[in-house]
């Protein structure tokens, strides 16, 4: 009889919290499937009259440019960043010098600092070497502030593949960058997939480096939808489906690998 | 000779990424704190020296101050709600419901969407109440279920309206939170709890007095990620509230930096508060990250 009441007590909690967590998704999700008639704030939380896609196609016309633009960043950085990070976190974990461990924490601040307190510099930069306004300042931008996070993922990743490997294959006469294509590259590929996916989510859903570094022809799609809700004309159904379209690529990563995406979040949080 | 020359070539290879980060995060924290001393205003660099003058105006700046008060009720409100919700939630699944992985995801999706999406669907949902007759959102939900007392103007409330804006900041990062503790949890021995109950603790006990106990580092590491993050929280304010609230409501030092610098050309004084923003993540980071560094090396 105890065991009944704490059992339902335990599933109680537990549907209100995912009702919670939930409720944003459903106020998205019926607003978007509204037609332009049946929307109005009264009756938010009515569902639809059926499944209008009146809102997702009017989203979608003024967001396509932009997703685009987002795709285009996200790959290009994503491929980049993944790649140094793989060979600075081999180097840093089986070729250490003296202060390499001072160096690589050194790096790891850059994963932590407000990027506000370089923003102003990279403005600069950016302007200096004709790259501001476009789309290759923001690559570049993130390429570089995506270093700490990708080196500590292959690094930490790297330092649990035994270094007697490494000197077998020194002893067979393999030099520095033969391990690596050879012995390394293949066994990282998870640690790829961990790092490919949190960097697609991280510059996907980034916005302060979008909005200070990009001209309107080159937003991402988050700049897009932040200038779409700021304005008065666009309605806000519209905005709710626009914010389904800039959301649904990370969630898509999300529900189908999850279970890296979860690795890399844990990279960031659990060392020491 | 051939470890040799390999040793050189290892140091080649990472001596690009060292530089980028040396130039993008060190001299440029370097360059801003220069143009914090300075008093460039407008587009022309102008880094004639002026001391702490633009530090000394800025606490003195009524918006500012502000900003500081709602950036200490965010990150206290915003720490304690996302430890709450993740280790209760934590215990929840770790009871092992039916479902248990279908509730995890539910709880923990929030994490993979832009802040900005989130802030402008909790715009929607958090619409402040000017009166009764024009609800909207959640209030117009209180309002259906007769609890008019709660409804709210939310982030435009004078006082509070900071205080908003950890709602759907809780949404997002609670369930990492939860994670991070579950992941804690799990990591506990199992014989460690047997061992409890044979010694006939109930399970209430062995959470206080087994499990809690052992999730200290988990919860260090999750202050360190909350607090740094609250502490910088800057697209999630501004895609709900566009300019802050009303009065400075909910404004906080990020968004402030941004308008000054970038909007009103004010570089010198944006300048300033980034330095400040820094200042105040690094004595929560450096700590760890030292304490991490010594860690490893005893391993």
């Amino acid at each position: 009889m105890k065991r009944w009441i704490t059992r339902s007590i335990l599933y109680v909690l537990l549907v209100g919290a995912a009702l919670f967590y939930l409720m944003p998704v459903y106020v998205l999700l019926t607003t978007g499937f509204k037609s332009f008639q049946e929307v109005n704030l009264a009756t938010m939380w009515a569902l639809p009259s059926g499944l209008h896609l009146d809102n997702f196609v009017a989203a979608f016309e003024k967001l396509a440019p932009n997703l685009s633009n987002s795709l285009s960043l996200t790959v290009a950085a994503t491929i980049l960043s993944s790649m140094l990070g793989s060979l600075n976190g081999y180097v840093l974990s089986k070729w250490r010098f003296r202060g390499s461990d001072l160096l690589f924490t050194a790096m790891l601040f850059g994963m932590f600092i407000p990027y506000q307190s370089i923003l102003i510099p990279l403005v600069r930069f950016m302007q200096a070497i004709g790259l501001y306004g476009s789309l290759w300042g923001l690559v570049l931008t993130h390429v570089i502030y995506g270093l700490p996070m990708t080196t500590l993922i292959f690094r930490n990743y790297y330092a649990t593949i035994g270094t007697e490997v490494v000197e077998a294959a020194h002893i067979d006469g393999a030099g520095l960058l033969g391990i690596y294509r050879y012995i390394m590259l293949p066994l990282a590929i998870p640690s790829f997939v961990v790092v490919v996916i949190w960097q697609f989510t991280s510059i996907w859903n980034e916005f302060l480096f979008a909005v200070t570094l990009t001209g309107p022809q080159y937003w991402p799609v988050t700049v897009a939808l932040q200038n779409l809700a700021g304005s008065q004309i666009v309605e806000w159904n519209v905005q709710m489906a626009g914010a389904f379209l800039a959301a649904l690529p990370t969630l898509l990563v999300y529900i189908f690998l999850g279970r890296f995406f979860l690795r890399g979040l844990m990279a960031g949080a659990l060392k020491g | 000779m051939r470890i040799r020359k390999d040793r050189l070539l290892a140091i080649a290879l990472i001596s690009p990424s060292v530089v980028a980060i040396a130039i993008f995060v060190y001299a440029f924290i370097a360059w801003t704190i220069r143009a914090s001393l300075s008093s460039w205003e407008g587009l022309l660099p102008d880094y004639t020296f002026v001391g702490l003058a633009n530090f000394t105006q800025l606490f003195r700046d009524p918006r500012f101050q502000i900003d500081l008060r709602n950036t200490g009720i965010f990150t206290v409100l915003f720490l304690v709600a996302c430890l709450v919700v993740g280790l209760l939630l934590a215990i929840l699944l770790d009871l092992r419901p039916r479902g248990e992985a279908v509730f995890r995801n539910v709880y923990l999706f929030p994490m993979a969407i832009s802040f900005i999406v989130t802030g402008v669907v909790w715009r929607w949902l958090l619409n402040p109440a000017t009166s009764l007759e024009r609800l909207s959102g959640i209030n117009l939900l209180f309002h259906q279920a007769g609890l008019d007392f709660l409804v709210s103007r939310w982030y435009t409330s004078r006082n509070f309206g900071i205080a908003a804006i950890v709602i759907p900041a809780t949404w997002q990062m609670s369930g990492f939170t939860m994670a991070l503790y579950l992941a804690g949890i799990r990591g506990i021995p199992e014989e460690l709890r047997e061992a409890a109950r044979v010694d006939g603790a109930s399970e209430s006990q062995i959470y206080r007095y087994v499990v809690m106990p052992m999730l200290k580092t988990v919860t260090l590491s999750a202050v360190i990620i909350l607090g740094h993050t609250s502490l910088k929280i800057f697209d999630l304010v501004m895609a709900i509230t566009q300019e802050g609230g009303q009065g400075y409501s909910a404004d906080v030092p990020a968004l402030n930096m941004w308008y000054t610098a970038f909007r009103a050309l004010r570089f010198a004084r944006g300048a300033a508060i980034a330095i400040i923003i820094l200042t105040t993540v690094a004595v929560l980071i450096i700590p760890y990250l030292i304490h991490t560094l010594r860690s490893e090396v005893e391993q």
